[in-house]
């Protein structure tokens, strides 16, 4: 049977439902007009309008990042796309797969200056994983379908499409299903090669101090990555850490999980990276905010790298032995060959790693105290995590001092209840990502870990969550401060708090209920837990003012350009060292 | 700081890619977006019924660098293949240059016997000008270019290097 006549409006949600969506974030504009008409005229696909397109693309990548799925946004040409390039940077630097719908101005008036025109393809080049100009109605479908392949295939990533408005009410008998289409060139490398995963087995079999650090790649993976990492540490028991992407990967409750690593990691973390003789890095890609100084990075350790991108490989840190492949393949592979050889870690030098690492550990680089004076933000988020760990929470973050506490106390057991910005590091990302998150998850509990200065870069979406009517809870840690960049200016740049300081910061309170939220504050530990479980118990929106010690720093501290074992492990620890001036300049 | 230094390796890089729009401008934003250098670089289509282009890069950086940019170069979605041809064997490099030198008199007589040593062809010419037309390595191309400076060399307009492996392997 010959396909029907449709419009390009048609074939594009068409496109979507066989893709399997059922759920889009966008916003109306006069270029999208025709798939706005189109949308109306059906029900197998729902809308979420959001207050702006950056937070159209946070909350798709919640919604992505939270369920495994292609996060899906739609916005208008010209200020409609430049507005989601901020997220769609976020959702490549985080590898969250994104399919991104723009419109155009009609073909004939491209280049022309017309009337919200931007060179979208031009713009988000550079931002995005890969992105198309649909110029004909006949190209549509097989454009769409390429495009969510290449968002979720191999290293996933946000891919835009730019639709012209001709294009979309021109008519055509052309549409082709999903399995009608496929790429020309665009083949990952997913499957390990046997030699390498065997010399990988050998290398390990020697270790006498291994290390196991995992990333958001893990997460990417799929849920079985998750468990087969899992699986592989304790059936060796190798110590774990993490990067602040692959939190969720392995369970935190796990006395082999050290807690995170790199510049606001854990002290045993950091050392047992420092002195391992055997790195496993797995979907990992040796940030700068993990390796601290290169040169002292991990010196004495050989390295095995299992990434899906080969372009992660010795990008930063050279690896001994790299392995090209999805994650979850690889360490089934590992996993299969380790048990057909029969290896066992040598348990006299295992034993002793372990001791080493349990005196780092109790050194208790996370310790604080909470006096009956202000709230420390560290008591708030671990208050936070004791009262909803039961729940099957997911969390969301901001950026700052905030993010960097909800990862050292907030202990995640499964993967996809973390949502963070760490690539990027957008403030805003943690509102509209939870309305994304709570969106897929309508029962769930959703909360963002925010501080104020973040929480206003996207506040506008308390309309969003007020129009859906979602119960997502905003937890500020509200020290008046953009804390992170105070922190700085007080360590490294002689206490000259330039343009840090929040005047004016709104009534929280007031300005939930202004729309139709709930309004909570504390200001003394003792309510902490009171209003956590109130807010907890609260079926409607909430943003909860948690007012604490303003000028608290989040330790432990690499300072930039500083090795692992150069931690600042408090406020005592300031004067240790000056910054060097190469240090100085990173950021 | 930065890891141990590395000597810097010219590479001569070929890439196969789909001839659709936009496609030289991720080859280029790459380059300009990473900080790696492009000392040449050249494109045409190869393969009007597949849609291929070819992409010739001549480019520098340390062991460490071009591994990288090869790597970036083939996880672009249009990208076929990534050979480099200073890695993998011997390979040929040409470029055409087409060069204007104006005089009259000796100089003008020189310039026309210095082409003919180097077998350039004159393609174009007036009592007061000729165009020469020369191909070969880039070094020869300069060092004629050079010699025609001060017979009256008045413009210059280079192709960039196209290149090959040698033997009957194709790309």
């Amino acid at each position: 049977m010959a396909p029907a006549q449709m419009t390009g409006s048609q074939m594009l949600l068409k496109a979507l439902v066989d893709q399997g969506v059922d759920t889009i974030f966008g916003y109306p504009g006069g270029a999208v007009l025709p798939i706005y008409d189109a949308l109306h005229q059906q029900n197998a696909l729902r809308h979420i309008l959001v207050r702006h397109e950056q937070a159209a693309v946070h909350a798709a990548e919640g919604y992505a990042r939270s369920t495994g799925k292609v996060g899906v946004v739609l916005v208008t040409s010209g200020p409609g796309a430049t507005n989601a390039v901020t997220g769609l940077t976020d959702a490549l630097m985080d590898s969250i797969p994104v399919v991104c719908l723009t419109g155009q101005v009609p073909t004939h008036l491209i280049g022309n200056d017309a009337f919200q025109e931007a060179d979208t393809t031009g713009i988000t080049r550079p931002c995005t994983k890969h992105n198309y100009l649909v110029k004909a109605v006949e190209d549509l479908p097989r454009i769409v379908h390429e495009a969510f392949y290449v968002a979720r295939s191999g290293r996933p990533g946000p891919v835009v499409v730019d639709l012209p408005k001709d294009v979309l009410q021109a008519k055509g008998a052309c549409y082709l299903a999903p399995g009608e289409v496929k790429h020309r060139t665009y083949r990952p490398q997913v499957k390990a090669d046997r030699t390498t995963i065997e010399a990988a087995v050998e290398m390990i079999a020697k270790a006498e101090r291994p290390l196991i650090y995992f990333g958001g790649g893990v997460i990417n993976s799929g849920d079985k990555a998750s468990r087969l990492l899992t699986r592989f540490a304790r059936d060796l028991g190798i110590p774990c850490t993490s990067t602040l992407m692959g939190l969720g990967a392995f369970p935190a409750s796990d006395p082999l999980f050290l807690g995170m690593l790199g510049m606001h990691g854990t002290y045993e973390a950091n050392l047992a990276m420092y002195h391992c003789d055997v790195m496993i890095a797995v979907g990992a890609r040796f940030d700068d905010r993990v390796t601290g100084r290169l040169d002292e990075f991990a010196p004495h350790s050989r390295k095995i790298h299992i990434d899906i991108d080969p372009s992660s490989i010795n990008k930063n840190v050279v690896v001994d032995l790299p392995i090209v492949a999805d994650v979850g393949r690889a360490l089934d592979a590992l996993l299969k060959v380790w048990k057909a050889r029969g290896h066992k870690l040598a348990p006299k030098a295992l034993k002793a790693w372990w001791k080493q690492i349990e005196e780092w550990r109790a050194r208790d680089c996370l310790k604080y105290t909470q006096s009956d004076g202000p709230i420390k933000p560290q008591y708030a988020i671990q208050r936070l995590y004791e009262l909803t760990k039961d729940r099957n929470a997911y969390i969301t973050t901001e950026v700052g001092q905030h993010q960097m506490w909800a990862a050292q106390f907030y202990k995640f057991e499964k993967p996809r209840h973390w949502m963070t910005s760490g690539g990027l590091g957008t403030m805003g990302y943690g509102f509209p990502s939870a309305v994304g998150v709570q969106i897929a998850h309508p029962d769930a509990l959703v909360i963002d870990i925010a501080g104020e200065a973040s929480f206003l870069m996207n506040i506008q979406e308390l309309s969003t969550v007020a129009q859906y009517g979602l119960p997502v809870k905003v937890f500020i840690i509200n020290n008046q401060w953009m804390g992170m960049v105070r922190q700085w200016q007080e360590l490294l740049h002689g206490k000259r708090y330039s343009q840090t300081y929040m005047a004016s910061l709104p009534d929280f309170v007031r300005l939930a209920e202004a729309f139709g939220a709930v309004g909570l504050k504390a200001t003394r530990p003792d309510e902490v837990d009171d209003k956590i479980m109130e807010m907890i118990e609260t079926p409607k929106a909430v943003i909860f003012d948690c007012q604490v010690e303003p000028e608290e720093n989040c330790f432990p501290m690499i300072p930039s350009g500083a090795a692992h074992y150069d931690m600042l492990l408090g406020p005592e620890d300031k004067a240790v060292k000056p910054v060097s001036e190469e240090g100085m300049v990173l950021v | 700081m930065a890891p141990k230094e590395q000597p810097i390796e010219t590479r001569t890089i070929a890439v196969l890619v789909d001839n659709e729009p936009g496609v030289l401008a991720r080859v280029i934003g790459l380059f300009a977006g990473r900080g790696y250098n492009i000392a040449s670089l050249t494109v045409s289509e190869v393969d009007p019924e597949q849609g291929l282009s070819r992409i010739t890069i001549i480019t520098s950086g340390t062991a460490q660098i071009i591994e990288q940019i090869k790597a970036q170069l083939a996880r672009l979605v249009p990208v076929h293949r990534v050979s480099d041809l200073s890695s993998e064997g011997p390979h040929v490099e040409r470029e055409l240059a087409l060069v204007k030198v104006t005089g009259r008199g000796n100089k003008r007589v020189e310039s026309l016997r210095i082409a003919d040593i180097f077998r350039a062809q004159v393609v174009d010419s007036s009592h007061d000008h000729f165009v020469f037309e020369m191909t070969g390595k880039s070094e020869k191309l300069d060092v004629f270019i050079d010699l025609m400076r001060p017979l009256g060399l008045v413009d210059v307009s280079r192709t960039g290097v196209v290149a090959i492996a040698r033997g009957p392997k194709g790309l």
